[in-house]
């Protein structure tokens, strides 16, 4: 029997540019083999700049994905204001590690800009709410190994929002031709001061 | 044998994907009831408590089109190598313009179906408004969420289909046992997924009328007499439109010869 993570496939990947953030996702859901949706998107607004995307087991995905869509009207309502990416992270933290003996099968990314500096942030996440903070780019997903090389080889400092689209999704769309497990197009938010740009990309489809 | 109070239901079973994990909740665990006991690493290895192949062998099929929902179910109730059952129907009238299909294990499959067309009438009857086929899919996900980390999860695999009421927009929902939920044009539960995905990925278009959607209905079919090693008894076939629900005339008796 496979790993819950690698049960529906999928794959998942920020970067950080020149006062901007991406993130972005595939769209496959499958039954290890078997893919059953091509329109299965793994990347989640909570905020005007605050993105949570989710890979793993796909229940696990919806579950989490809707309870931090609670978590966050809830702070919402009791702060009046938005949550910013950074206490966003704290809590998908504190709320995966509530679960350490029987944790959610999802390794989720955080992504957004600084609500006061704009400075950008991204991290991610182990199953159980383990924060690794990064400079550069967070991958995640079946993919990962090869997000890692692509994301190596292609990301360099101080990209701008055009640059970074295309080094994300060059990324993604190359790391995701070379795993079976994800693919079938993709999402890609581009996020900006006041400007979020989301792109849908067919990709391969087989 | 381990206590039941603290292995999480995956690990008491030892099935389905959870079976190499369950080392690590194990560790921590410690039965409130029998304090005295020392926690020890436990890995236990079970057969699945319930025949996955037979819940594969049933036919579920969901296509939409311009302005229907189609769902056929196999009528073969089986257990074992038993047909005990060759008019079964596997399907549950949520409301008005809902159906829910259902497949999975014997008992788990009516129960659970039974426990959400309850709730779907209670809203409507509490509301005097139906819930739209979305929000009964996601209302159906979280119950089976719930369920599958709970002791005893419900074994049961379903195709929701239905039409908005209001915008008159037909749509389909494919919902596994782990609760995954995805909303898709055309969708199959069990072995017939990997023979009727592939013939509908060709024939398959968004605008289809119902006459087409019947069509492609018994090209699905003919191709699972064809291939499953057993008869599944034919299917049980019903359209949803703005209309409501209504059964649709399906010949099964023809005998498909083998390639």
């Amino acid at each position: 029997m496979p790993s819950p993570f690698s049960i529906n496939g999928g794959a998942c990947v920020a970067m950080v540019g020149k006062d901007c953030v991406a993130i972005a996702c595939d769209l496959r859901l499958g039954l290890q083999a078997l893919t059953v949706s091509n329109n299965f998107p793994k990347v989640f607004q909570y905020g005007d700049s605050v993105f949570l995307g989710l890979t793993g087991l796909a229940t696990d995905v919806s579950t989490v994905s809707d309870l931090f869509r609670y978590k966050v009207n809830m702070y919402r309502l009791r702060e009046e204001r938005h949550i910013a990416p950074r206490t966003f992270a704290n809590l998908v933290s504190s709320s995966l590690y509530e679960k350490r003996f029987g944790p959610y099968f999802v390794s989720p990314v955080v992504a957004g800009l600084d609500p006061k500096s704009g400075a950008p942030f991204i991290c991610g996440f182990d199953s159980i709410g383990c924060i690794d903070f990064a400079k550069d780019f967070i991958v995640s997903g079946t993919a990962t190994e090869q997000l890692f090389g692509m994301c190596e080889s292609l990301w360099e400092p101080d990209l701008g929002p055009d640059a970074l689209f295309e080094t994300i999704s060059q990324a993604l769309l190359n790391a995701v031709d070379r795993d079976a497990l994800s693919g079938w197009g993709a999402h890609v938010y581009i996020i900006e001061k006041d400007k979020v740009t989301k792109r849908l990309l067919k990709g391969r489809q087989d | 044998m381990p206590c039941r109070h603290i292995q999480p239901q995956w690990a008491e079973a030892g099935w389905g994907p959870f079976v190499g994990l369950q080392q690590a909740w194990s560790v921590g665990g410690r039965c409130p009831c029998a304090q005295a006991e020392a926690p020890t690493l436990q890995i236990t290895t079970t057969t699945t408590p319930f025949d996955t192949d037979n819940a594969k062998m049933e036919v579920l099929l969901g296509i939409t089109g311009k302005d229907f929902t189609l769902i056929a179910a196999s009528k073969a109730a089986m257990r074992g190598a038993t047909i005990l059952k060759a008019a079964d129907d596997k399907t549950r009238q949520l409301n008005k313009h809902t159906l829910m299909a259902f497949s999975g294990e014997a008992g788990d499959t009516v129960q659970f179906a039974e426990y959400i067309q309850a709730n779907a009438q209670l809203y409507s009857m509490r509301n005097e408004t139906d819930l739209s086929p979305s929000a009964l899919a996601n209302f159906v996900r979280g119950e089976l969420a719930s369920s599958l980390r709970s002791r005893k999860p419900y074994n049961v695999n379903l195709l929701l289909g239905g039409v908005d009421p209001i915008t008159h927009k037909p749509s389909l929902y494919w919902l596994d046992y782990l609760a995954s939920l995805a909303p898709v044009p055309y969708a199959a539960h069990g072995y017939a997924q990997y023979y009727c995905l592939s013939l509908l990925d060709k024939h398959h278009q968004p605008d289809i009328t119902l006459e087409r959607g019947m069509e492609l209905l018994k090209l699905c079919s003919d191709e699972l007499k064809r291939r499953l090693p057993i008869d599944f008894k034919g299917m049980v076939v019903k359209a949803v439109t703005a209309d409501g629900i209504k059964e649709m005339p399906f010949d099964d008796t023809e005998v498909v010869k083998g390639t």
